[in-house]
């Protein structure tokens, strides 16, 4: 392989490469310095006479004397059984002081799209225990669904909960989480390893740590790494593998990075117009393969911009996820643990994982008269401020007290409690919605009532 | 998918790749010319020609792309495969079928692999409709073959001259068999081939008058589209847009539907594929699928292919309408289409217009959505193309470039709105924002089919409900006991509406289609109630006790029931004497 010294020109991450020889789109590129340390990067553009790579690292200490190698291929990422309890880099390196890894498989970090007509369709209900993602917000194998959260926010609290609860009623199916961290802090980094550790998880885990002091290019292919992963452990070994992917917003922030670099033009705020394509060729990598075995199942966290929904990272996201968990800062600032508000959260495959045969035929029923009746009561506090409560009817009041209520004891619950969605979750709901009069329930069919309400199932 | 007419080709070779935007040199080429490039054959299109460099898209990865590899010219345009075969499939935005690729290269999609739009090898039963010695037209229905439980007609196709037929025989042919012969010695085959960029000729086009009946309580009740119209439904994640266009593909009374998923989730293809063979039509009784079509160019798909999806579908959808079929062609989501615009477009240094989109956005829009229409086919029938185009705003913001450009051209907008789908009011179309311009020409209709009643009843809804929102206002700065008690009646009667009428759950096995009948039956039901509080209230019966009428809270209850008559009926009487007697004791 021959080695060129012709960079004639250093922007940000991108190196500019004169060369003779054609060279591959997309091509994994070794970059060795003067002291004889290596990086990495990716071609990202290639002609007659110019190369022009991206380095994943930082460009600290690459200069025109630097030697530049193409390898010809496509980046590729070694995979095996033994990455279960190990702990990598966010370019996947070990970094835990154990041995490389020998792996089985070298498979290509971009993943080829899942035919859509190879797709299994996501039905497994996951019991989370926790009451407003499963009785609200239903998660299912195979599902996509992120947490939307900002900073301060307890997301990653939530994101362990889940990740230490999550089973499949029933099943003893193989499962392993996938952890990809993008730009955290060590602090917040050493919480999710703890954690791990504490609950024997990390055996069944494979981390990928990029901290927020390693390059930031780097983040650009820590999630498809950690997705490469997961899917070689799902579709070859058959497992149920979670994926968690924190901080995407930190992932954007490189993107527009290597975006400015390059001199594009930019899309909304400053980010790429292509970010949409980008992110969902890393949110799509979820799902099942009809006839197959494993699954994967991603929870990508986010912090929003200034709480700010409509910021391009969490809208484009939610146009590509199946849903979004919105963690909410007032709740938060009222004490309550999980916040997490049900109102503009959403699970766009929950109809598919409840119900008869999955949860309980009430399910859908009672989710949606809490979505109603929790909305009502909610919109009258802004009401309530303006003319106080005497202003309101006596229905109105009720509605209001339902808010509350819900929100003290159907979202509140303990960091370690864990829910069954019959008698912990559906059965809570019917008791809160007991408190309005039962011509008020107009969502439920007479029939389901009759046999789930409290004030009949006493009878 | 496949390419019409060879031309002389002419070799080139690679000089750049960034990405989906590949340059050659030393290409012969025009303007949307097929190329295939590399040493994969990848398929491109040539979109660009400056100079010595030809621009081309491919439509498939371009990773591992090498400048030198050798291009090649096909000399042919992008064009789909139309004939028998193509009911039930489900391609990509390239018509390459799904179902054949995983057969040939597992379950990912991997590069550089074709396969023919429609079965080669199939024979069909084709039962010729002319005979020797008639004279045929461009476009005229010289047989048919019965491909699923529709009838796919086959036609000369539009570029063929015609004159009288020298030989036409029935039997069981393959699509590429010659089925009739003309005195010119032209084969026509029961393939054939059409340019996606280009729509297909019509004799002549006509004012709608007839509405595409749905299903959904809020679009034929209040906001209908007509056949060969067009409609817009533009929201924010989660408001709807994709199980809205999925209930039309269901339930709307089209004959044929065209679906395309165009840059969204793989997931939700997976849905249709699951849940479209076991639903019935709810007129014929045979599976969905049967008169459907997907094309499904998710967005981790190749972008370019992304581009050309939209038109894959319509040229589908007008070969269908060219038989005499009603189509309607969903587009989920015309933002992800106009994206994929942008994004080649950037690649090709083009001058950006407004928020990065091309100067040309509003007429690729407006070229496609004119696709539409109900017409006259070359062989003098009647048949229809609508077009429903989900559009997802960024942030939910309706006055970004492809919401505007394509309100300016469709005739109805259903406003969906994240407050209502907050609340899981579903369909959340806002009532107040949204409208269809076809409410007049399709007033006849609704006069003859369902009741002359029933433009009434319309107009007094929507009266209500643009009443309801301006008391809201009041009632958010002095409570509602402030308003005056015939005010209050009327918050009352907006809620029925919203909730009994508006509200429509696609996931009840029942609620989820309610036949045009039914929809005036619960429209009446709301009147009647609205009609005798009022005059209860004239009588001095107070709000509180005509709120609480008990009657009135199982008229939701109507929705989930299929045989509701009886149990309508039961509501009304009890409704009835509930007044009698609350106006007898004031
Ligand atoms: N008519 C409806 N009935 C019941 N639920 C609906 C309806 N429309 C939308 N929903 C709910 O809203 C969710 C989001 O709808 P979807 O059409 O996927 O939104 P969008 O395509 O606008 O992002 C669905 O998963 C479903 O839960
Ligand atoms: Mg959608």
């Amino acid at each position: 392989m021959k080695e060129y010294r012709t960079i004639n020109r250093i922007a940000g991450p991108l190196l500019f490469v004169q060369k003779t020889e054609p060279i591959g789109y997309g091509e994994l590129v070794n970059i060795t310095l003067a002291d004889g340390s290596t990086k990495r990067g990716q071609v990202l553009d290639t002609s007659d006479e110019l190369v022009v790579v991206q380095v994943f690292e930082t460009t600290a200490g690459i200069g025109r004397d630097s030697g530049v190698r193409f390898t010809g291929e496509a980046i590729k990422m070694p995979v095996g059984r033994e990455m279960l309890g190990r702990i990598l880099s966010g370019g996947g390196k070990p970094i835990d002081g154990g041995p490389e890894i020998v792996p089985e498989k070298r498979l290509d970090i971009t993943g080829a799209a899942i035919n859509p007509y190879a797709r299994g369709s996501p039905e497994d209900f996951i019991q989370t225990g926790i009451s407003t993602i499963d009785g609200t917000n239903t998660l299912v194998r195979g599902q996509k669904l992120p947490i939307f959260s900002a900073a301060g926010l307890p997301h990653n609290n939530i994101a362990l909960q889940i990740a230490r609860q999550a089973k499949v009623p029933g099943s003893t199916e193989e499962f392993a989480v996938v952890f990809a961290a993008m730009g955290i802090t060590k602090e917040e980094a050493n919480a999710f390893m703890q954690d791990f550790e504490r609950t024997g998880a990390l055996e069944r885990a494979v981390v990928f740590l990029n901290l927020a002091d390693d390059p930031a290019v780097e983040r650009t292919i820590t999630p498809r790494l950690a997705l490469t992963t997961a899917e070689y452990l799902a579709f070859e070994l058959g497992m149920h593998v979670l994926v968690i992917l924190t901080d995407m917003t930190n992932y954007c922030e490189a993107l527009r990075q290597i975006g400015a670099a390059r001199e594009e033009v930019p899309g909304r705020r400053g980010y790429p117009g292509y970010m949409y394509t980008d992110l969902a060729s890393i949110y799509e990598r979820a799902g099942i393969i009809k006839g197959g075995k494993g699954s994967v199942t991603q929870i990508p966290i986010l912090t929003m911009p200034g709480d700010d929904i409509t910021h391009p990272i969490p809208d484009l996201t939610g146009y590509i996820t199946e849903g979004q968990i919105v963690v909410s800062r007032e709740l938060h600032r009222k004490g309550i643990y999980p916040p997490i508000n049900v109102l503009p959260s959403l699970s766009r495959l929950m109809n598919l994982g409840i119900g008869e045969g999955h949860t309980r035929e009430d399910h859908k029923k009672v989710s949606d008269q809490l979505y109603a009746a929790y909305a009502e009561g909610n919109d009258l506090r802004g009401l309530v401020a303006i003319v106080g409560k005497d202003a309101l009817s006596e229905r109105d009041r009720m509605f209001l007290e339902f808010a509350d209520l819900f929100e003290g004891k159907f979202v509140r619950q303990g960091i370690d409690e864990d829910r069954t969605i019959g008698e912990g979750t559906l059965d809570l709901g019917w008791n809160l919605l007991a408190t309005l009069p039962v011509e008020q329930l107009s969502r439920i069919d007479r029939e389901l009532i009759e046999k789930y309400h409290p004030k009949f199932r006493a009878k | 998918m496949e390419v019409t007419e060879t031309k002389n080709q002419a070799g080139g070779v690679l000089k750049r790749v960034a990405g989906p935007v590949v340059t050659a040199v030393g290409l012969d080429a025009h303007m949307y010319d097929v190329v295939k490039v590399g040493n994969e054959e990848l398929m491109g299109e040539v979109i660009k020609v400056d100079g010595e460099a030809i621009i081309i898209q491919v439509y498939e990865d371009t990773t591992g792309l090498r400048p030198g590899e050798p291009v090649e010219n096909t000399g042919l345009s992008l064009a789909v495969e139309l004939g028998p075969g193509l009911l039930t499939s489900i391609y990509d935005g390239i018509q390459r079928p799904l179902a054949v690729l995983v057969d040939k290269m597992g379950s990912f999609i991997e590069r550089g692999v074709s396969a023919p739009g429609i079965p080669r090898d199939k024979k069909w039963e084709f039962r010729p409709l002319v005979k020797a010695g008639d004279e045929v037209k461009p476009g005229s229905i010289i047989g048919e073959v019965q491909e699923t439980n529709i009838v796919h007609r086959i036609m000369v196709p539009p570029n063929v001259k015609g004159g009288k037929i020298r030989s036409i025989q029935g039997g069981s042919y393959t699509v590429e068999e010659t089925v009739a012969t003309l005195e010119d010695g032209t084969e026509i085959q029961m393939m054939q081939r059409w340019p996606v960029r280009v729509p297909r000729p019509v004799g002549e086009k006509k004012n709608p008058t007839i509405p595409l009946i749905t299903g959904q309580r809020i679009l034929d009740g209040l906001f209908p589209i007509a056949k060969g119209g067009t409609a817009a439904i533009p929201g924010p994640f989660g408001s709807g847009k994709t199980v809205t266009q999925q209930q039309l593909a269901k339930w709307s009374d089209a004959e044929i539907v065209v679906y395309i998923g165009c840059g969204e989730r793989g997931n939700e293809m997976t849905e249709v594929l699951t849940e479209f063979p076991e639903l019935q039509d709810p007129k014929s009784g045979k599976p969905l699928m049967e008169r459907t079509i997907l094309i499904a160019n998710t967005s981790n798909m190749p972008v370019a292919a992304r581009e050309a999806s939209v038109y894959t579908g319509i040229t589908i959808a007008e070969y269908f309408r060219d038989m005499g079929y009603d189509v309607s062609l969903m587009a989920d989501s015309t933002s992800r289409w106009a994206e994929a615009m942008r994004e080649i477009s950037s690649r090709l240094e083009e001058m950006p217009g407004e928020e990065g989109y091309p100067a040309y956005l509003a007429a690729r829009l407006s070229e496609f959505y004119e696709r539409s229409g109900l017409v006259t086919t070359l062989n003098g029938d009647s048949g229809s193309v609508s077009v429903i185009g989900a559009v997802s705003p960024p942030g939910g913001d309706f006055s970004e470039p492809v919401t505007q450009n394509t309100l300016r051209i469709v005739k109805v907008f259903w406003a969906l709105d994240a407050k209502l789908s907050q609340r899981r009011h579903f369909p959340s179309i806002n009532w107040l924002n949204s409208y269809s311009l076809y409410l007049d020409s399709l007033s006849d209709w609704y006069d003859r089919e369902v009741s002359p009643e029933w433009n009434l009843l319309r107009t007094w809804a929507m009266e209500v409900l643009q009443k309801e929102s301006e008391l809201q206002e009041i009632v958010q700065l002095v409570g509602s006991d402030a308003l005056p008690e015939a005010e209050q009646i009327t918050i009352e009667v907006a809620r029925l509406i919203r909730e009994v009428f508006l509200q429509q759950n696609a996931y009840d096995a029942v609620d989820t289609f309610c036949s045009m009948s039914k929809q005036y039956d619960m429209m009446k039901a709301i009147r009647a109630y609205a009609d005798q509080a009022y005059a209860a209230q004239a009588a001095g019966v107070t709000p509180t006790q005509i709120i609480t009428i008990k009657a009135k809270n199982d008229l939701p209850q109507v929705k989930f029931v299929q045989d509701y008559g009886p149990m309508l009926d039961g509501i009304l009487k009890s409704m009835e004497a509930e007044f009698t007697q609350l106006r007898s004791s004031a």
